[in-house]
Formats: structure tokens, C-alpha cells, sequence
């Protein structure tokens, strides 16, 4: 039995302490929104907030999980969250959507350290969630965008 | 309410669980209850008292946005208001639903949606708003003529008005007119508008949008599958028992396809298939190596073929020819790795019926295959389509793969349990369905006055779809067997290689290497000739103007001619595919330790009338993105039958940071509307070759570049 701390509650989990915390907020707590694409950290589509951090849930072990405070795209809020929501759906970013929760989640970090960044920083910060839809041009657009609504 | 629950309250409250349940493309569970009262106008029309009007959406989407575009169709002749549209897939049905040009068969592909759909949604959308009329002008008495519609308001100068859920009880009443005016182009308010929100970007932007992944039904077990590590392998013998001894696995079940085991949760699935011991027979497996399987496609490419075209006489002109050169293109095998890896969900009660959740690209191809293994009629199959995350080609299968491994899994535990199936990504890349390896030989020459004399072009691989090996696969040579340029001798031939390697369509099908063997040779050509390659081109396509009009765009909005930076080369290249038309022109960097970066991707896009402009700027955006990746460093290979790519960081996908600047043009036209999910990734790999050439002086024919001598900042 493990003790998780996700979107502000505490959760008693009966799993295998090795379960990736992704296969948690997944299978036992029914949080779909954080999605399953390589299992190998290599893909990003699993990105959720530990601490405030924008991590990869598929390559952390519960038993490893600890006190941290997680936090899925359920619960993405606050002024950075809304702003890069909105900026997403203004630019209407999306294609197939799979990878979108995971890219949100990096984006609202990338802001959180740098609240102007260029396109080299987003290049930079961006480069580990993949989209195979190739939506990467608008959300780029979609960054600058979500930084202009936080600088206003 | 979560999903789960939602789920779980409705089913003990009904056995008829298909009846009134439905995925709204706003992602949660809907569980239709009276208090909104539904009216039904149409198979593609439903209007609810609270004002919100249905849109049902015969293709699935896959991030095409097809929900956006049949919805806008529907809305515009309905006079709706974008906001009151809600968008609900459409079940399993071919006689309402098929693809109507697919005959029968009810399924997306082939960047058909909106070109099959568009006169079908026109009239849909019409014939409601025409109901709608007939019944306020009956209930105000007064002429239906003088009723004006518009944004979802019924309106007469008397000053009635009346919103359209407050008339769709009386009009669902009335009968259906045979024939109803649809709009004049001119009048058009939603249809070509320059931003219109789709309809999937709230829910795909909170976490909300319910993919088959999401799907969870109470009892419900998780399923992996062991599968032969080579195609053609079978289960010589196994053992399960340290399966068993993992914690959450519940069973273990020899199916037709490999070794499933079942699980309380995804990770015990993965873990007991991990401590499972197999051992395989591999008597008719493909043990070759890709280095095999090309020694044998180059034989091949000696030998004449299946014929796809011949006019004139290419041996002569060749015997006669001023210059002439010989090339010979090198294509691997490529996975889909659509984000979301195959999955879906099934219930099956033996006897009864079946149910599955499923991102679904063809439910008639779904509910064939799956009835047949379950012993069921096609009718009790019951297809409920979610969001999917991403295909590319993957998910339309004549064997419905994954869905079929789910109706087996099912069938193998009586359906004591709902299953759901999950491939991993290893699974997905090791042991996917693929695009074929195809080996090409090009014989171009050009005549005394520079002008193209011949074109001699053999094609070599598995074909797309099974076929005997004197049957011509017209997938693998369209793009090439419709050679637009006027040149006098043509002969394209091609040869099947039969193989238990499973191939399928992926992204644009043959055109994924005809579009760059055609369009990097006549850049060659154009080059032997000391033209410069647009003017060559557009010389040759006097017969195709759609062609030229967007090659001739694209030049101008790129600065064609124009001076680039040192060390920079610019490349284009046009395609027809799927009725519309694509040129491109591609800049590429290169550094001082020779490493290119794409830099800049101008499109041009004549598709006929531009439903979505943005939806059509996204794919096109979409479409260069995919191709990019793929050409820059993509390829599946086999060792001793084995694929030797096994998860993104060997078959890495095209990344923020090799994202070019894209800018899209579309043309403005009347033409009736066609396909853009597919054709705008033609063009982009043969322009990034003739980029590549003019920066670096070097012609690569075999791909990927990054493979191949070209390396990549």
C-alpha cells in the first residue's frame, strides 16, 4: 500500500511498488487526462507536476513517489495554466489531441522559469514532448502567446 | 462525474447499455436523459430543447478535423450557430454512414471525408432548416417564404421569433421534402470563414477528451499480447507459471495471435507478459535481414513487371537519347507510432452481442472482423467511436489487428470480463503494420533540344495489401503510373515481393516515394538541361493546370530566385494526390560543420473550396511535420527477421527543435472540395532532397538522409 498526494488528495494505493506512478493516476485514481505513449520517458505524452516540476510520470516508481505533491492536467490551474489553455485554444493548437496534456504541463513550466522565452528557449524546453501530428508550429505560437496574456 | 461512475451507475440500471449511452466529442460519457429532449431530423441532424443542436459525424477523427468540417457543412445550410453545435460520432450503421465513395463500407480514409461528405451534409443541414421553417410558418400562419433563419433564430417581420429547439418538436414531426435549395456559395457564413474554433480543442486542452485508452468498464481486465518476435512466427510452446506468480495477473490464454495475458491493472499485464517463456517457431517466419531482402529486390529490379502505364516506345528513345542517366531510390520499411499506441475496449456476451470502444477509422472493416471471430451477426457488433489519437493509416485494417486480438482475448475468457487491449509502443514499432521498403529504378533521358524523351521507371516491394504476385499493386505506383509531365515515352512497371511482413497504408500510401522518385528526377532532369526547376516543370505541365497554379504560387510567395544566405539551398517540388494539389519549396541551412537545418517550408494548397482554411493550413502544417521526420531519420530494419527499432529513441520523431517556419497558401477556387489529411506530405521529402542538392552539391537517393550521409543540425 502506498500513500500518493495528487491533485491535492491523498490517495491509499494496493500496487507493486515498482507501478509507474503514470499507471497510478491512470488505473487506480481514473485520472485519464495524463497519457501513455513510450513508457521510456522519451515522449513526454505522461508529463504531470511533481512539486511544481514538470516530470515524467511513466519512468517514476510509486514506492519513489514519496510526500511530493502531484499534479495532473485535471487540476492545471492558476494564471499560467489558463493562460496557456486559452493561448491553445485560440491558436487551436490541437490535432489529435493525445500528447496535448503532456505539452501543456511542459509549456505552463517552461513559463513558470521564463516568462519571455524566444523561440530558441522553447525549442530548448519543448524538445522532449513529441507530437506526431507535428502541431509543434503553433505551439510555439501558442507559447508566445500565453507569455503576452501573463505579461498583460 | 467520472467516467468510471458514470459507467458503473448506468449499467446497473440497464442491460441495454448501447441504447442511450454515446461519447459527445466533448468528452464526457453523455448519458441521455430526458430532460433534454432530443428530436431526430435526419441521420446527421438531432436538436435538443435546450437549443443545442447534433451534429452526427460519420468519420472519426483522428486530428484531421473532420468533426470540425462536417459539423461546419451541417451548421451552414442549417444557418446554426457555430457555438449550439455539438458533435457526436456516428455508430456503426453503413447504411446511413458508409463512405460514399467506398460503396457499402463505412469507414475515413484515403482523405475522403469531406469530399464523400460534403453534398450529403449540405442536403442534411438543409433539409432540418427546411423542417424547421415549415413548422414556425404552420404554427405563426404565415408564408414559409417569408421566414428568415440565422443563428439557430427563426424570425418573421411580424417580430415572431422562435429558437430552433423550441420548434424542433413540431418539426421532426413533419415529412422530410424530397429535394430542398441549398445555398449559393456567395451566401456562405461559415464555410471558407478564416477562423472557425474546432470543436475538439476544449476538451483536448483539459485533459477531458475521452480516447479508447480512456475507456474503463467495471470488472474490467487489462490485456497484453506476446507476439511472434518475427512475422510469420507461431507459439511452439510456453510456460505462464512465473506470469501467474505476478501480482494483478489473472489469467494467461493462447490466442491466435500469441500469448495474452490478463491483468487487474496495465502494469501487472506488462510485467506478467515480461515473465512469460516462449518458445517460437519461426518455419515460416521472414528470418531475412533488410540487407537480404534489398540484394533481392535489386535482382528484381532487372525484370520486367506488373505494367502500371506504357506509351511509346522507351527502349528506343533511350537507344537514342542526347544525355541520359539511371538512378536508383532507396525506400525502408516505416511504422505509423500514431501518440496513442493501439487499444480498445470490448464486451462481449457469447451469444448475445458484442461492444468496443474504439478510436475507430472503419467500423464496417471492425464489426466484419470481429463478428466473424466472435459467431456473431454484423448487427450485433456494436461500434462505439471515440477520439483517436492519431492513425496516419494505422488504424484502417482490412484485419482489424487490434480489435480482432480484443474479440479473441474476449472470446478466449467466455467474456467473462470486459478486456481491455493495449499495445505498447515496442509492441507498436516491433511488431506494427508497415510501410513497405520499396526499391526504385528511374531511366530518364533528355532529347537534342533538352526536352525529356523518356521516362522508364520500375517500382519493387511488398504490396500494400495482399496480393498475388502477377497483380498490379496500383497503390504502390499511383503518383508515377499518372506521370503529369508531357513526356512521349512512359513505362512504369512494378513488382510485388511476397513477404509475412505486415505492410498497410501509411500517410499518402504510394505517394510517400513516388512523390520523391518523380519529383527528385525531374529536378535532375532539369538540371541536365541547365533549367531552372520551376520553369522546367511548368514547361512539362501545360496539360495540368491545377499543378502549375500551385507551383506557380508557391514560387511567388517563397521568392523564388531570390538570393538566399551563404551555404543555404532552396528546393520544390508539386504532387497531385488525392485530388488535390501541393507544391512546395523548402530552405535549408548549413552550418560551418556542414549539419543542415530545415529552415523555412512554404506550401501552396489547391484542395477546391476550402471548407476549414485553418483545419486545411493545420494539415498542411501536419502533413510537412510528419514527412520531415521521417526523411531527416526514420526507418524500421530487420536483423534475421527482427525489427531492430524498438521504441522513440531509435525510431526518434521529429522534435520542436527541427520544426521549421511553415507558411501555407491556399488557393481560391470553386472547385468542389477534396482531400488535404494526406496530400500535403508528398512534396516535402523531394524538396527537402533538391534543398539539400542545391546546398550541398549531393543527390541522395536512399532514405532517410540522416542515414545516408546527410547530417542534421
Amino acid at each position: 500500500m502506498y500513500q500518493v498526494t495528487v491533485n491535492g488528495k491523498k490517495h491509499q494505493v494496493d500496487v507493486d511498488g515498482d507501478t509507474p506512478l503514470l499507471w497510478v493516476i491512470r488505473d487506480e485514481l481514473n485520472l485519464t487526462g495524463t497519457k501513455f505513449g513510450c513508457g521510456v520517458s522519451a515522449c513526454g505524452a505522461c508529463t504531470v507536476m511533481v512539486d511544481g516540476q514538470p516530470q515524467r510520470s511513466c519512468q517514476m516508481p510509486v514506492k519513489g513517489v514519496g510526500n511530493a505533491s502531484i499534479t495532473t492536467i485535471e487540476a492545471a490551474t492558476g494564471k499560467i495554466a489558463h493562460a496557456v489553455q486559452t493561448a491553445w485554444r485560440e491558436k487551436d493548437v490541437v490535432q489529435c489531441g493525445y500528447c496535448q496534456s503532456g505539452q501543456i504541463m511542459q509549456a505552463i513550466g517552461l513559463l513558470q522559469e521564463n516568462k519571455t522565452p524566444t523561440d530558441q528557449d522553447i525549442d530548448a524546453y519543448m524538445s522532449g514532448n513529441a507530437c506526431r501530428c507535428a502541431t509543434y508550429h503553433r505551439i510555439r505560437a501558442a507559447i508566445h502567446v500565453a507569455a503576452q496574456k501573463l505579461e498583460a | 462525474m467520472t467516467l468510471e461512475t458514470s459507467r458503473r451507475h448506468f449499467l446497473k440500471g440497464s442491460a441495454a447499455v448501447a441504447l442511450i449511452v454515446g461519447f459527445g466529442a466533448g468528452g464526457l460519457l453523455e448519458v441521455r436523459a430526458n430532460s433534454t429532449a432530443e428530436k431526430s431530423f435526419n441521420p446527421f441532424v438531432k436538436i435538443r430543447s435546450d437549443n443545442k443542436i447534433i451534429a452526427v459525424v460519420k468519420h472519426f477523427e483522428m486530428g484531421q478535423g473532420t468533426s470540425t468540417g462536417l459539423t461546419t457543412i451541417l451548421a451552414e445550410e442549417l444557418d446554426a450557430d457555430w457555438d449550439d453545435m455539438i458533435v457526436e460520432f456516428a455508430p456503426a450503421d453503413r447504411k446511413n454512414y458508409a463512405n460514399l465513395f467506398w460503396g457499402g463500407s463505412q469507414g475515413t480514409g484515403g482523405s475522403s471525408s469531406i469530399a464523400n461528405s460534403f453534398m450529403q451534409y449540405r442536403k442534411a443541414g438543409a433539409a432540418a432548416r427546411d423542417m424547421l421553417v415549415r413548422a414556425a410558418a404552420s404554427e405563426w400562419h404565415v408564408p414559409a417564404s417569408e421566414i428568415k433563419t440565422s443563428k439557430g433564430v427563426l424570425s418573421h417581420a411580424s417580430g415572431k421569433t422562435a429558437r430552433y429547439g423550441d420548434m424542433a418538436s413540431a418539426a421532426a414531426k413533419l415529412k422530410p421534402a424530397e429535394d430542398v435549395a441549398l445555398k449559393k456559395p456567395q451566401d456562405f457564413t461559415l464555410i471558407g470563414k478564416a477562423s472557425l474554433p474546432r470543436k475538439d480543442s476544449a476538451s483536448k486542452t483539459d485533459g477531458s477528451a475521452i480516447f479508447a485508452m480512456d475507456v474503463k468498464l467495471p470488472d474490467m481486465l487489462y490485456v497484453v499480447v506476446a507476439r511472434p518476435p518475427r512475422f510469420g512466427g507461431k507459439v511452439k510452446s510456453f510456460s505462464d507459471k512465473a506470469t501467474r506468480a505476478v501480482r494483478g495477473v489473472v489469467d494467461v490464454r493462447q490466442i491466435p495471435r500469441g500469448i495474452a495475458v490478463y491483468a487487474k491493472n496495465t502494469w501487472a499485464a506488462i510485467k506478467g507478459r515480461e515473465a512469460l517463456d516462449v518458445a517460437w517457431d519461426f518455419t515460416e517466419a521472414e528470418n531475412r535481414s533488410t540487407a537480404e531482402m534489398e540484394a533481392h529486390y535489386t535482382d528484381l529490379l532487372t525484370k520486367p513487371g506488373n505494367i502500371a502505364k506504357e506509351e511509346g516506345d522507351v527502349d528506343k528513345a533511350w537507344d537514342s537519347a542526347a544525355k541520359k542517366v539511371s538512378l536508383t531510390f532507396n525506400f525502408p520499411f516505416l511504422a505509423h507510432a500514431p501518440m496513442e499506441p493501439q487499444n480498445c475496449v470490448i464486451r462481449y456476451e457469447p451469444g448475445k452481442g458484442a461492444e468496443i470502444w474504439d478510436g475507430c477509422q472503419s467500423p464496417s472493416m471492425t464489426q466484419d472482423v470481429i463478428s466473424k471471430i466472435l459467431g456473431l451477426e454484423v448487427d450485433a457488433v456494436k461500434v462505439n467511436t471515440t477520439y483517436a489519437g492519431g492513425s496516419f493509416g494505422r488504424r484502417a485494417n482490412f484485419t482489424a489487428d487490434y480489435g480482432g486480438e480484443a474479440a479473441m482475448a474476449a472470446l478466449a475468457i467466455k467474456g467473462r470480463h470486459p478486456v481491455k487491449l493495449i499495445w505498447t509502443r515496442e509492441d507498436d514499432l516491433k511488431g506494427g503494420y508497415y510501410r513497405p521498403m520499396h526499391l526504385e529504378k528511374v531511366e530518364v533521358a533528355l532529347d537534342n533540344n533538352n526536352a525529356p524523351s523518356l521516362w522508364r521507371h520500375r517500382i519493387t516491394g511488398i504490396p500494400f495489401y495482399p496480393l498475388s504476385a502477377d497483380q498490379l499493386d496500383r497503390s504502390a505506383v499511383e503518383g508515377v503510373s499518372n506521370l503529369p509531365y508531357a513526356i512521349p515515352n512512359i513505362k512504369v512497371d512494378q513488382h510485388n515481393v511476397k513477404s509475412p511482413i505486415s505492410t498497410l497504408w501509411w500517410r499518402s500510401v504510394g505517394h510517400t516515394h513516388t512523390a520523391f522518385s518523380k519529383e527528385v528526377t525531374i529536378d535532375i532532369l532539369a538540371e541536365m538541361a541547365g533549367a531552372d526547376p520551376v520553369a522546367f516543370r511548368l514547361n512539362l505541365l501545360k496539360e495540368h493546370p491545377r499543378q502549375a497554379g500551385v507551383l506557380k504560387l508557391v514560387a511567388e510567395k517563397a521568392g523564388w530566385g531570390a538570393p538566399l544566405p551563404k551555404g543555404w539551398g532552396r528546393g520544390v517540388a508539386v504532387h497531385e494526390s488525392f485530388n488535390s494539389f501541393v507544391a512546395q519549396v523548402v530552405e535549408v541551412s548549413r552550418n560551418k560543420a556542414g549539419a543542415i537545418k530545415v529552415e523555412r517550408v512554404v506550401c501552396a494548397v489547391d484542395c477546391g473550396l476550402a471548407v476549414n482554411p485553418d483545419v486545411i493550413t493545420a494539415q498542411m502544417e501536419g502533413g510537412i511535420g510528419y514527412g520531415l521526420g521521417t526523411v531527416m531519420r526514420n526507418r524500421i530494419t530487420f536483423e534475421q527477421g527482427e525489427v531492430v527499432q524498438d521504441n522513440f529513441p531509435d525510431y526518434e520523431p521529429l522534435r520542436m527543435s527541427d520544426m521549421p517556419k511553415v507558411e501555407v497558401h491556399i488557393m481560391p477556387s470553386m472547385e468542389k472540395p477534396t482531400g488535404v489529411g494526406e496530400p500535403g506530405l508528398p512534396p516535402c521529402a523531394p524538396a527537402l532532397g533538391n534543398a539539400i542538392f542545391q546546398a550541398t552539391g549531393e543527390r541522395i537517393t536512399v532514405l532517410p538522409f540522416g542515414e545516408n550521409g546527410i547530417k542534421f543540425a
